[in-house]
């Protein structure tokens, strides 16, 4: 599993301070955020793949700083975003997720088994020339997914990616973020997800105010919001 | 482009973007240097051979054909009352022509191939253009069409439902401002997808 240190981590937009010195060693395979709107918990998933840069203070993964080496870290990072109409880049489903491999030197015939696979993975194969935008919101998620997953990156951040879904859609995320080998960061408002988590931790006016267990933090976290 | 490509395994369907694009061009130009109407006519049958060729459905074709159809039935008229009859054929048939070739390239290669055309053809002026960023710019552009579209359509939708049917702001405003937020979020997206140069 990677390493994720934040140190010292302070950010803010204009003069609304969203983290405060924010101290973190993430070392675990599933790892959940919670907090209220604007906590600050989007900002600090944003954090791990350098699409926010700290004001102060340094997050690292596995010893590389994200604000000096993003591009080498983004290529270990994939991250879901809560949109995934924000994330859809091509007009068609098989053609959105090879345009995550688009600058990995890979050949075509490398590329097409790779979309493929990605494709029958996430049961979008059927759906595989048909343009994006006429997905459900839950097969566009999917899709988010199979762009991020087939770059095969070591750890995923996923940005409330059940947040626009229905029940069952959002469990078959759930299911699908819970199965992956890979290390998991899950930013969620929906508690649920965090079940059989490694740890938990949650941000409130951005600092950490607990972490730890998900029984324990999601404890603490539950008597914050009653 | 969005949504139009027929999939399938032909011939038309395996050229490559480039050749077909060539070929769309040369085609053209021909069509256009067409005199006789028995020319123009054996020009269309070869037009519906590559159609059969490439098995698209019909109703697809007459999707992209039929509304320039329309534009014909006003044109060829006037054409006819200034040049004559033959003059007015030989034209309607060059646009109906070109049109249905062009629906044929349309209906036959995947966007991303047309990318890919796009960055070989701007090969040779590589020191001066970057043919990868030109290929994104026109994806973008592609894959914005609906995103704007959907963003139009709930906007109306809550215009409606608030009573503010006849305000221009009331569409406009939350209009630009929902696009913007997009375009940043889709900025994110790409960088977060390895575009981040």
């Amino acid at each position: 599993m990677s390493v994720i240190e934040f140190s010292g981590v302070t950010h803010a937009y204009g003069e609304r301070e969203v983290l405060r010195g924010i101290d973190l060693v993430l070392t675990e395979h599933r790892i959940g955020i919670v907090g209220a709107n604007g906590s600050g918990k989007s900002t600090l998933a944003r954090m791990v793949n350098g699409l926010v840069k700290p004001d102060r203070g340094t997050v690292s993964v596995d010893g590389l700083d994200v604000a000096r080496n993003g591009r080498e870290v983004r290529r270990q990072v994939g991250f879901v975003f809560t949109n995934p109409d924000s994330q859809i880049v091509m007009p068609t489903v098989a053609e959105d997720v090879a345009f995550t491999l688009r600058r990995r030197g890979l050949s075509k015939a490398d590329v097409a088994a790779r979309v493929a696979d990605a494709l029958e993975r996430f049961g979008l194969a059927a759906h595989a020339d048909h343009p994006a935008h006429r997905l459900s919101g839950g097969q566009k998620q999917l899709l988010a997914l199979a762009a991020v997953l087939v770059a095969e990156p070591s750890l995923v951040v996923a940005d409330e990616p059940t947040t626009l879904l229905d029940a069952r859609n959002a469990r078959r995320i759930s299911e699908l973020l819970d199965a992956l080998p890979q290390q998991v960061i899950v930013v969620t408002h929906q508690l649920e997800l965090l079940e059989g988590f490694d740890r938990v931790v949650v941000i409130e006016a951005g600092e950490v105010v607990a972490d730890g267990s998900p029984d324990t933090a999601l404890g603490i976290y539950r008597s914050l919001i009653a | 482009m969005i949504g139009l490509y027929v999939p399938g395994r032909s011939l038309v369907h395996r050229a490559p973007a480039v050749v077909k694009l060539g070929m769309l061009a040369a085609a053209v130009v021909t069509i256009t240097l067409l005199r006789e109407p028995w020319q123009l006519a054996v020009a269309a049958a070869a037009i519906a051979a590559l159609f059969a060729v490439a098995r698209v459905p019909p109703r697809a074709a007459a999707r992209q054909i039929v509304p320039v159809l329309w534009l014909l039935a006003v044109a060829v008229p006037v054409q006819a009352f200034f040049g004559g009859w033959t003059a007015a054929v030989m034209m309607g048939g060059r646009v109906a022509a070109s049109v249905a070739l062009a629906a044929l390239f349309t209906l036959t290669t995947q966007v991303s191939a047309v990318l890919d055309a796009c960055v070989t053809l701007l090969a040779p002026f590589r020191r001066w253009v970057d043919a990868d960023r030109v290929g994104l710019v026109l994806a973008l552009t592609i894959r914005c069409v609906p995103l704007t579209a959907d963003i139009v359509r709930e906007v109306l939708e809550a215009r409606r439902a608030r009573g503010a049917q006849g305000s221009i702001m009331a569409l406009a405003v939350p209009v630009i401002v929902r696009s913007l937020q997009s375009a940043d979020e889709l900025g994110d997206a790409l960088i977060a997808r390895g575009f981040d140069d």
